[in-house]
């Protein structure tokens, strides 16, 4: 009989050789005569153990990792064909800790199957949410998403059934439903994880979208630097169509959806709303002033629900499962899981989908493990390039939007970039203005031109030319962008240049200056 | 100005005809041309306002908006090494220093012999494993001085 063994397809897999072990598997079971069958899984998003290969077996499935193509004829001595213990074995998948541990909700379904093959979607509960959204009214659809308490996953946490509801109240002869998965953000990557390990999650979360709100048409704009994404979702979108998942008419409802993937071009302020819809339109990504909402005129001048791949792709389980169950996860007002990453110089580098509530320490050491590097902790950096850096004692605030929102740092998309004591917070402030200067739209001077003298300024400051005085300016300046600029790019720049600067005080020089 | 390198204006022709009647069809255009001739010549840009039905101006505006599309063709090999947050703190910016003395060229330049050019990129979604490089469109991660040396050398070796 015929061993079935995962070798996942998932890009961060195939950067660390995922590819060369899946081609030395199946050559040394051709030369050993042993039957095998090799699944292209999705990831489990546990990096450290990347390329990390499983073997289906009657107590069920054993990992095998972090494998190297050289280690492969040794597992066939070892008989990991059987499951047999070999010094990478890891045991049966579904007990190691890391992945015990989490709530996995939205990333039910990541790792597990093979993210292109719809029979194994359907086998493991796919498309149940459509099935059931299908028999509803689009009121009702919207009402379920309205009480699941489901807040948007893109950074700025805007209650989701609310913004279909401003759609779905629109009148027009044309809607649409736009998938932000422009994901630019350093230190997150649960968009891709969606996209690339289980894209037809992504794809029933919109064409629900669709239902709820009257559109027909979606489109996902997915960023040039995720290629396997982008092919991922193309491959996925054509079975659905073929399947009457997709099409003029879903499941025989006489209910029409179709959906195209767009690429992006590498600027990151095309992950601002209203930045993207120009770049959908053809036009340079510049921001546009809000109002009218997209809600209202959005895509082509008409009603448009622009959300997050996680946002979308976390409806189907809304649906599947009712509001009610999936708003008994978290705290206080926010409710449900997020995929959170852990990411940079963090030992136990992946993803964790856990309920909101649980403190960034124990994201950290309970999961990380602490650095890579085995130095102490000194900053980490929540919610991208426009997130706050945090010290050491502010790591035991609960994850929660308002929690963090109260300390000036924000959860953002919860990616969370871990640096130990090496790292030099004036380089590190220095940077975001730098990526803002890189990366802005140009349309507002607080943001385009501030940004450029951010970084003349703290480049002055680490060179001790008239640091008192410049660290004074740098302080104006960051309150001109804050309340100046048009857009959060402009806006949130000073979140990660401040905090370094009032809980980093050392590095610019300045021992006496503290937290303000 | 730069001088117009050559290319083949049959294949910016049919992209325009493929995809001119997509909504939105600017950013599809200019990923279509890029992909068939490895950049944006300069004469396609009235081919393309023509088209879409858009000033020339407006063409050049998108073009130079965003970083992935390219005015003049790239080295033979494309590296680029990412230098976003969580790869600058397990050394990328001490790996992106290596490269270009390796290379002897800055970022965003190719090297005189036309084999190679360098390149930032910010974030390729492989935080959790940096630092992060791509070579001519395949990833490499937790990549270290000598690891960009090898991947380097095989790609002298091949061209
Ligand atoms: C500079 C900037 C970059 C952004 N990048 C992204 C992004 O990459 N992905 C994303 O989903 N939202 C991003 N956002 C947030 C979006 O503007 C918007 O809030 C989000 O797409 C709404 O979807 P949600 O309600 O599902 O979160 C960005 C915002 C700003 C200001
Ligand atoms: S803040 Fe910056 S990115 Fe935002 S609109 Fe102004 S210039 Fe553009
Ligand atoms: S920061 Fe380098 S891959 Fe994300």
């Amino acid at each position: 009989m015929s061993v079935t063994i995962y070798v996942p397809r998932d890009s961060a897999a195939i950067a660390l050789g995922a590819n060369d072990v899946a081609v030395a598997i199946s050559g040394e079971a051709k030369k050993r005569g042993v039957e095998i069958h090799i699944v292209r899984n999705g990831s489990r998003g546990m990096f450290w153990l990347e390329p990390m290969v499983e073997v289906a077996t009657a107590q069920g499935r054993v990992a095998y990792g972090p494998v190297d193509p050289a280690d492969v004829a040794g597992l066939f001595d070892a008989g990991f064909v059987q499951g047999g213990a070999h010094a990478l074995e890891q045991g049966l998948t579904e007990e190691i800790p890391y992945l015990k541990n989490q709530e996995r909700l939205t990333f039910a379904r990541v790792g597990i199957t093979d993210p292109v093959s719809l029979s194994d979607y359907l086998a493991h509960e796919g498309y149940a949410g459509l099935r059931r959204a299908i028999g509803m009214s689009s009121e009702a659809i919207v009402q379920e998403v309205l009480d699941s308490g489901l807040r948007g996953r893109g950074g700025a946490a805007f209650p989701t059934g609310i913004k279909w509801k401003t759609v779905a109240n629109a009148q027009a002869a044309q809607k649409y439903i736009v998938c932000n998965a422009d994901e630019g953000d350093s230190g997150t990557f649960s968009d891709r994880m969606v996209m690339e390990d289980d894209p037809f999650v992504l794809i029933e979360g919109m064409t629900i979208a669709g239902l709820a709100v009257g559109a027909t048409q979606g489109y996902i704009y997915v960023r040039s630097e995720y290629p396997h994404a982008i092919a991922a979702l193309n491959e996925a979108i054509a079975t659905a169509s073929q399947n009457g998942y997709l099409g003029a008419n879903i499941l025989g409802s006489g209910k029409a959806f179709r959906l195209e993937v767009r690429m992006g071009a590498g600027a990151y302020i095309c992950g601002e709303e209203t930045a993207l819809l120009e770049s959908l339109e053809g036009k340079r990504g510049v921001v546009r002033a809000k109002p009218p909402l997209p809600a209202l005129e959005g895509l082509f001048g008409k009603p448009t629900v622009i959300n997050n791949v996680i946002s979308l792709a976390t409806v189907p389980i809304v649906l599947a499962r009712g509001a009610a169950f999936y708003k008994n996860y978290g705290m206080g007002r926010s409710h449900g899981t997020l995929p959170f990453q852990l990411a940079g110089n963090v030992k136990y580098g992946g993803l964790v989908e856990k309920a909101f509530g649980l403190t960034l320490r124990q994201l950290l050491e309970d999961f990380g493990g602490g650095t890579l590097s085995g130095r102490p902790i000194r900053a980490v950096q929540v919610g991208g390039p426009l997130g706050a850096y945090m010290p050491q004692q502010q790591l035991d605030t609960p994850l929660d939007y308002e929690a963090f929102a109260a300390i000036g740092a924000m959860v953002g998309h919860g990616g969370m970039v871990v640096f130990d004591d090496s790292v030099d917070m004036a380089q590190q402030a220095r940077y975001a203005m730098e990526f803002c200067a890189i990366e802005s739209c140009g349309k507002c001077t607080p943001c385009r031109i501030g940004s450029t003298r951010g970084v003349e300024v703290i480049d002055k400051i680490i060179s001790n030319d008239n640091r008192p005085q410049q660290v004074h300016l740098l302080r104006d300046l960051c309150d001109t962008m804050l309340n100046g600029s048009l857009c959060a790019m402009g806006g949130l720049t000073p979140y990660p240049v401040l905090s370094a600067l009032n809980h980093f005080p050392e590095d610019f020089g300045s021992p006496t200056e503290k937290a303000a | 100005m730069n001088r117009e390198q050559p290319f083949d204006v049959g294949a910016v022709r049919d992209v325009i005809a493929a995809r001119r009647h997509m909504p939105g069809a600017m950013l599809p255009i200019l990923h279509g041309i890029q992909d068939a001739v490895g950049f944006v010549p300069a004469d396609a840009v009235p081919m393309i306002a023509d088209a879409l039905n858009v000033s020339r101006a407006e063409v050049h505006g998108v073009i130079s908006f965003y970083h992935h599309f390219r005015q003049q063709p790239a080295g033979k090999h494309v590296i680029q090494v990412c230098r976003a947050e969580a790869c600058q703190s397990v050394g990328s910016e001490a790996l992106a220093r290596h490269a270009e003395k390796l290379l002897g060229c800055a970022f965003h330049e190719t090297t005189a012999d036309g084999q190679f050019s360098l390149e930032p990129v910010y974030c390729l979604g492989l935080c959790a494993c940096g630092p992060n490089v791509v070579v001519d469109g395949e990833l490499h991660a937790r990549v270290g001085a000598d690891k960009l040396d090898r991947l380097l050398q095989a790609k002298r070796g091949a061209s």
